[in-house]
């Protein structure tokens, strides 16, 4: 192989006397997709903001590019250094245009004046090579979550990057993005860009990795090459121990299936959904699958009044009920476990402690409004126990916890009113496997439970390891339903032939 | 946070410790907050003290304290609410003179003078009410209502007494303006100005506290997209902020009355809004809602009493202790942020 374009050796890291990163060594090559794996808190993270100058290592380690030292600085040193970083959550100016986005900081001026022409053909090149199909003067707010995901390769590009990390692109990413965006990895690893990819999931890791790095509590566990690369291995690296069943099923869909607990009958906001029904009955495990875009959380919301319907209606057991506000739906026994747990869920500068309780202060309190602290306290601590939080009390902040821990605690709050109907929105999105792991088992007993459950997942494989049926959106309507039979499994094929529209195809 | 990753991973008993140091290092940091600009004040007083021969630190000097603190607490009180949820009442000047104007017309008529205390806290109230309902039914933004309701009630509070000042030297309950609580009899007394700010000051506690509705106030401002989708009523909430705030610029509209026997629709209460503010935020609450507590708010009120109070003692000039103010609020802000850096938000 040619001489590694990036080079770590005992690169660590301490905040406060903790240490984060522990000597660990990475060598990146030219034109390789190197992937980076570890649960949350490996360690991925630091060595991430190391690359990009966010952070300066403790003295002792060595960074090489192309073989030459060098001290990576200050917000622009990993730029000037050749490494871009795309994070998770986007760093896109929506207010700007996508030339104006990817000139930032290094506009071309004229005599003072900005040469808006220049900027926007040094960009049109660039996202042709792309295969883009934008211009470079549309605003960023107009664009999807897979198209700014291009805007940022196309900066990375732009400013002659040699090594590109990419932390989890894919979350946000429907699935017909997804496999443009890999199309697209492959095309710039072919052009020989060093690309270190971060993930969770194992079949992008198996699609794109030429070699895997593992990272567990601040230390490397050790890399692996295309040949060596397995699910099992790697899941061991990660967590240190084997894991034998990730995705648990023990309810028995056909025996613990109920009576119907939740009927939409043709729900529709005017807008995403256009007259959708769906039933989901106790103690099954429903899975709303579809593409991003396809309206799957908009139907969520319409369930449970987050957003005013223009028609459809509701059923609860049986009866018909009228639901207008998500605290409504709360009162009816009816939770949602939000996709987006910072934004929209938890409250992060609160304690774990407020944020588990939210839902119940009311039902719990001393004539009507006097806080029962006691009761509270209890509650925190029951939930705690039950879900295996963890985080030094129940006082700390939600903030501080790692995602795995902040999306058991959003889940705690649900299961405090005890739910009949539990519409659980990409549960395990940000999570590291352990968490996902844990997270699965409690969907598990509560289906056991006699709960209903409704699961959105753009993870396929989750999707199938846990549902019992599957019901498919497609661009706002119910694209068609996939239920698990005794001999004939659910699979990738059948669930996105349904979320394309490609099942007509086929037959 | 990378340490808490960390700390998650760990073996077992390593974990304990962690835990253990996690819980001292939280307790410190819950410490440090709940003092906040509590040492600020103190080497104000203390510096003011010695600046001043020793006259900062005397019984009368410190009544006088209390008193000049009185209404701007009772008035940051209200604000406390209003900016724990992210927003900002700034007619709480104007909403304090047109109490005032009411509860004054009201005390010169026979019949009903015993009622102008009550007359002037509720006109408070309404006025604090129709803000919050503009903000919150209608969606307007909270700067953009109370500066409008800060020029119209300021016209309607000149209004009231047909621009002119309204005296009443025999208004009833006169003595919570300028009577004292006796506490030890001839030696320690307590201006009933200060008995009230600080009973304002417990019951605010007590609620944001103590009560479902204050937990739903921090959350409101913490993140209301979440609050409303976790069932909380948002729109109650803001009208209760906005309410209550109203209903403390009420109170305190009444408290000046008494002291003064006499308001002036014009002048009274011009650009209290701003020292309310500022006492909030030199009370560490944040700007952007969600943390913040009303002790704080008391300290602030108490450092901006001080500082005019000990600016006087030691003899600086009208003109200086307007800069001098203003630098000691920057200063203590920047030194507030310099200190909790290590537990800023995440």
């Amino acid at each position: 192989m040619n001489d590694p374009i990036l080079e770590m050796r005992g690169v660590s890291k301490s905040f406060f006397g903790i240490k984060a990163l522990r000597a660990v060594d990475l060598t990146v090559y030219a034109g390789e997709v190197h992937a980076l794996m570890g649960e949350n808190g490996a360690g991925k993270s630091t060595l991430m903001k190391i690359l990009s100058g966010a952070y300066r290592p403790d003295p002792g380690g060595e960074i090489r590019i192309e073989g030459h030292p060098v001290r990576i600085e200050g917000p622009l040193g990993g730029r000037n250094a050749g490494i871009a970083i795309i994070y998770q959550e986007l760093s896109l100016a929506p207010n700007l245009t996508v030339a104006e986005n990817i000139y930032l900081g290094r506009e071309i001026s004229r005599s003072g004046m900005l040469a808006r022409g220049e900027m926007r053909d040094g960009v049109g090149s660039i996202l042709k090579r792309l295969g883009a199909d934008f211009v470079p003067s549309t605003l960023v707010a107009h664009l999807s979550m897979g198209q700014r995901q291009l805007v940022e390769i196309a900066r990375a590009l732009h400013a002659r990057s040699k090594i590109l990390i990419m932390d989890e692109p894919t979350t946000a990413l429907s699935a017909g993005e997804s496999a443009r965006l890999f199309a697209l990895i492959r095309q710039l690893r072919a052009e020989g860009l060093a690309i270190i990819y971060i993930s969770h999931r194992m079949d992008e890791v198996y699609a794109l990795g030429d070699r895997v790095t593992v990272l567990r509590d601040g230390r490397l566990v050790g890399s692996l090459d295309k040949g060596e690369i397995r699910a099992d291995t790697i899941v061991r690296m990660m967590v240190g121990r084997d894991v034998s069943s990730f995705y648990k099923k023990d309810h028995d869909p056909e025996a613990g299936r109920g009576h119907p607990v939740l009927a939409a009958i043709d729900m529709a906001d005017g807008q995403r959904v256009k007259g959708c029904s769906l039933t989901v009955h106790a103690g099954e495990v429903v899975g709303l699958a579809g593409l991003v875009g396809a309206g799957r959380t908009e139907l969520a919301h319409l369930i449970i009044g987050a957003s005013p319907r223009t028609s459809g209606r509701l059923e609860l057991e049986g009866r018909p009920i009228e639901i207008r506000t998500p605290g409504e739906a709360l009162e009816a026994g009816i939770a949602y476990l939000t996709e987006d747990r910072k934004a929209l869920g938890l409250f992060l500068d609160m304690s774990c402690l407020d944020n588990i309780n939210l839902a119940v202060l009311g039902r719990d309190a001393k004539l009507g409004w006097w806080l029962d602290r006691d009761k509270a306290r209890e509650r925190a601590d029951r939930a705690f126990a039950g879900l295996s939080i963890r985080a030094a009390n129940v006082g700390v902040p939600a903030g501080g916890l790692s995602g795995g821990n902040q999306q058991k605690l959003l889940l705690s709050r649900l299961l405090a009113i005890a739910p009949k109907v539990l519409i659980l929105d990409e549960p395990t999105r940000g999570v590291d496997v352990g968490a996902k792991s844990e997270i699965y088992s409690i969907i598990d007993n509560l289906a056991k439970a006699g709960t209903a459950i409704l699961v959105i997942s753009s993870d396929l494989p989750e999707i199938i390891g846990i549902c019992d049926r599957v019901v498919v959106m497609r661009a706002g309507h119910i694209g068609g339903e996939v239920a698990r039979g005794s001999n004939s499994p659910l699979t990738q094929e059948d669930i996105m032939a349904f979320a394309t529209g490609m099942e007509h195809l086929d037959a | 946070m990378p340490d808490n990753g960390a700390a998650e991973v760990k073996s077992a008993p390593t974990t304990t410790n962690g835990a253990a140091a996690e819980t001292r290092r939280q307790r410190m940091r819950v410490l440090i907050s709940a003092l906040g600009m509590l040492p600020v004040l103190l080497i104000l007083c203390i510096g003011f003290h010695f600046l001043s021969e020793g006259r900062f630190f005397t019984g009368q000097n410190l009544g006088i304290v209390l008193q000049q603190a009185a209404v701007n607490t009772v008035l940051a009180a209200g604000m406390t609410f209003v900016i724990l949820t992210g927003g900002i009442d700034l007619s709480v000047g104007s909403i304090l003179a047109a109490s005032a104007m009411a509860g004054l017309t009201l005390s010169k008529l026979p019949e009903l003078g015993m009622l102008w205390l009550p007359a002037s806290v509720l006109t408070g109230l309404g006025f604090g009410i129709v803000n919050g309902a503009l903000i919150a039914l209608l969606r307007l933004p909270p700067f953009i209502v109370t500066l409008g309701s800060l020029t119209a009630v300021r016209g309607l509070a000149r209004l009231l007494g047909a621009d002119t000042t309204v005296f009443n030297p025999s208004i009833p309950y006169a003595f919570i303006g300028n009577g004292s609580l006796t506490l030890v009899p001839g030696v320690a007394s307590i201006p009933w100005l200060s008995v009230i700010a600080l009973l304002v000051i417990v019951i605010s506690w007590l609620v944001l506290r103590r009560t479902v509705l204050g937990v739903h106030i921090y959350a409101v401002g913490g993140n209301e997209s979440a609050a409303r989708l976790a069932g909380i009523k948002v729109w109650a909430v803001l009208i209760f902020v906005y309410g209550i705030s109203g209903l403390f610029a009420g109170l305190g509209g009444a408290m000046q009355a008494a002291r003064l026997y006499a308001a002036n629709g014009l002048q009274l209460g011009q650009s209290y809004e701003l020292d309310a503010i500022t006492a909030v935020i030199l009370g560490g609450t944040s700007f952007v809602g969600g943390i913040g507590s009303i002790w704080g708010t008391l300290v602030g009120a108490l450092i901006i009493a001080v500082l005019s109070n000990g600016l006087i003692l030691v003899g600086v000039s009208d003109i200086w202790q307007y800069v001098i103010k203003g630098l000691v609020i920057i200063g203590a802000v920047a030194l507030d942020r310099y200190r909790l850096q290590g537990s800023a938000r995440t």
